[in-house]
């Protein structure tokens, strides 16, 4: 415990650029990580808890596709698109046959191909620590403000995943697709009486939420090692963020993801053990006080 | 309130079925098993038989006591190896620090995690059946971090380094190997008499009805919120035994007791054992423990073999051995 190196930190200028910084990029992912599995739960009412796995997946093919290309935007796009093909394949033959099961059936699906995709990953990329290192694009000199120091790829990554908040929200709300997904995940029932495919927007749905998870650990996989076990850890921090938000809201995944993310980045200069037991500690309290999360709905708890 | 556990037929013995003996039939299976268990080093004197049965001795008693919120109280718990490894932490480095007797650590490992599963279940189990399962897994995420970040205490990802010591009491030495294969068989069968004295107990019926239909059992007047803690922290307490027998034969604690994975592992033998059945657990340990070490011994590849066979079980069979066996029995008794 330091406290006085966080008052130190908090009264200077550069330190909160660079700490805040810090704290965005991290929210940035989380939120990416966090929306698509609240997305799924919201329309579909289970929680994927290979939802890091996929993330994890995104990391390790946009490397790949990186070396092999030579361009980070093509990587990231091929890293989304092939998550994404791969989560419609698993809502498709196996997570599809355990939405009625209970629980306990769908724990253990996921678990399955947690393991699984652990081992793949350790087959086709090895088990130890790999890192992709900066894409040349991005080794420009860092931006200085207000003595701060932050890297220009930070600003890319926080552009783009805002881009993407953006998107969603407009998709969601704003659109046709948006009012039907909201319309399934409202009465599923009612929503195919009216004509609508709901097995095709729950494909939909996960399929998305595979895009996002994947583009979250493509934008990651610059400034993170990756190794096996990397999903899990990401999938505990975007379950965190989606009870204090809400789950089932996008919105509240958003403001959980930043909160969190600011929470770890200046929490590792004041209490750098502590920084895991805050977060549990802020989603105890939440679902002591307000169990529906943030901004989320009534009607969470039993 | 969210609808109880779906139930796959099979299920309910029923007061009748299951009192009928009353105790003696759990006593007469207690102490067969006893005798069988005796029989064993007689019979083999190999180490290997023996290791296996610590081993099954440990996870049947934490298998069996997460059946007790899964199975019986419909709660599906994934962090239940926070436990586990509580448990055997605990009881280490009781024995390595405070020097107590093995009588003592046990008991203060139980009770620390009583303790610990009265404060984490008063926060789960009000909770719907899926942030449940995610909550309890987030809470032994915190286990196991804690478990790696404090060093001095815990020796970090190394785990409990420097052996436990095993300093004799009441004339029981359990460093002698043998010794110890009677004092694991002795208090697995004996927590699994008492975890199914419990079970069927009034306690125990009235956990099953929370189950089946809490918005009924609340309505008769019954604490369902109660009903469901005190079945978490029985579990919990129980684990922590399971997570003692371990840490008396691997003579440590590493942090993987608490890991993830081992909740997941106890899911799987609550699964495939079946969990309507008592004894579930203990077969679904037995056979998960005899898998794990064919496929360590052949293939590196541990995670895609034990992934497939739990896609095999939880897509195609979609219920567990005993729960098999069962119901061809019955079948059989009707033609």
């Amino acid at each position: 415990m330091n406290p006085n190196e966080l008052i130190e930190c908090v009264t200077s200028l550069s330190c909160i650029v660079t700490q805040t910084s810090t704290g965005l990029i991290i929210g940035a992912l989380l939120f990416l990580v966090a929306t698509g599995l609240t997305l799924i739960f919201g329309v579909l009412g289970v929680v994927n808890f290979a939802h890091g796995s996929l993330y994890m997946l995104g990391a390790y093919t946009a490397m790949s596709a990186y070396h092999t290309t030579g361009s980070f935007l093509l990587a990231a796009l091929f890293a989304g698109l092939a998550v994404g093909l791969f989560s419609l394949v698993f809502e498709r033959f196996f997570m599809r046959r355990v939405y009625d099961a209970d629980v306990l059936m769908q724990l253990l699906v996921c678990y399955a191909f947690i393991l699984i995709l652990d081992d793949v990953v350790k087959l086709i990329w090895g088990a130890e620590f790999r890192s992709m290192g900066m894409p040349e694009a991005f080794q420009a000199p860092p931006l200085f403000i207000g003595g701060g120091i932050i890297p220009v790829f930070y600003m890319y990554l926080i552009a783009a995943s805002a881009v993407i908040a953006f998107g969603l929200w407009f998709l969601l709300t704003r659109t046709r697709v948006g009012k039907i997904v909201r319309a399934a995940a409202h009465n599923p029932t009612m929503t195919s009486a009216l004509g609508l495919n709901t097995r095709m927007i729950y494909a939909g749905v996960f399929a998305c939420g595979g895009v996002l998870a994947g583009l979250a650990g493509a934008l990651a996989a610059p400034v993170r090692s990756m190794s096996p076990g990397m999903g899990f850890s990401i999938l505990i921090e975007s379950f965190i963020v989606t009870v204090i938000g809400g789950m089932g809201s996008v919105s509240g995944a958003l403001v959980g993801a930043l909160l969190i993310g600011l929470v770890r980045s200046f929490g590792s200069i004041g209490f750098p053990l502590f920084v895991e037991g805050m977060m549990f500690i802020a989603m105890a309290l939440i679902l002591i006080l307000k169990p529906s999360g943030l901004l989320g709905g009534p009607e969470q708890r039993t | 309130m969210s609808k109880a556990v779906s139930d796959t037929p099979g299920q309910r013995p029923g007061p009748a079925a299951a009192g009928g003996a009353g105790l003696g039939r759990e006593l007469t299976c207690a102490l067969i098993g006893l005798a069988i268990l005796a029989a064993i080093p007689l019979l083999s004197p190999s180490r290997l038989v023996m290791d296996f049965v610590i081993r099954l001795a440990a996870f049947g008693v934490f298998a069996t006591s997460l059946n007790i919120l899964i199975g019986y109280g419909g709660m599906v718990s994934f962090g239940h190896s926070m436990f586990f490894g509580a448990g055997a932490y605990v009881f280490g480095l009781l024995m390595q620090k405070a020097g107590t007797s093995i009588p003592v650590a046990i008991l203060g490992a139980v009770v620390f995690c009583a303790a610990m599963a009265l404060v984490v279940g008063a926060i789960c189990v009000r909770l719907k059946e899926i942030y449940f399962a995610f909550l309890t897994l987030a809470f032994q995420m915190l286990t196991y971090s804690v478990i790696l970040s404090w060093m001095s205490m815990t020796g970090g990802d190394q785990g409990l380094m420097g052996g436990i010591p095993r300093p004799v009491f009441l004339g029981i030495d359990l460093a002698r190997v043998e010794v110890l294969y009677w004092f694991a068989c002795a208090m697995g069968i004996g927590c699994l008499l008492l975890m199914r004295m419990i079970l069927q107990s009034p306690f125990g019926y009235t956990l099953r009805m929370v189950r089946d239909n809490a918005d009924r059992a609340r309505f008769l007047g019954i604490d369902v919120w109660r009903v469901k803690l005190q079945a978490f922290i029985l579990a919990g307490a129980f684990a922590s035994i399971g997570g003692v027998i371990m840490a008396l034969f691997v003579s440590g604690a590493y942090p993987e007791f608490s890991y993830w994975t081992m909740s997941g592992e106890a899911v799987f033998m609550i699964m495939m054992g079946g969990l309507h059945v008592f004894i579930g657990p203990l077969v679904g340990a037995g056979l998960l423990l005899m898998f794990n070490d064919v496929v360590t011994r052949t293939t590196e590849l541990h995670g895609i073999a034990l992934g497939i066979i739990v896609l095999i079980f939880a897509l195609g069979f979609k219920r567990g051995i005993t729960d098999f066996v069962v119901q061809r029995w019955r079948q059989l008794r009707k033609a």
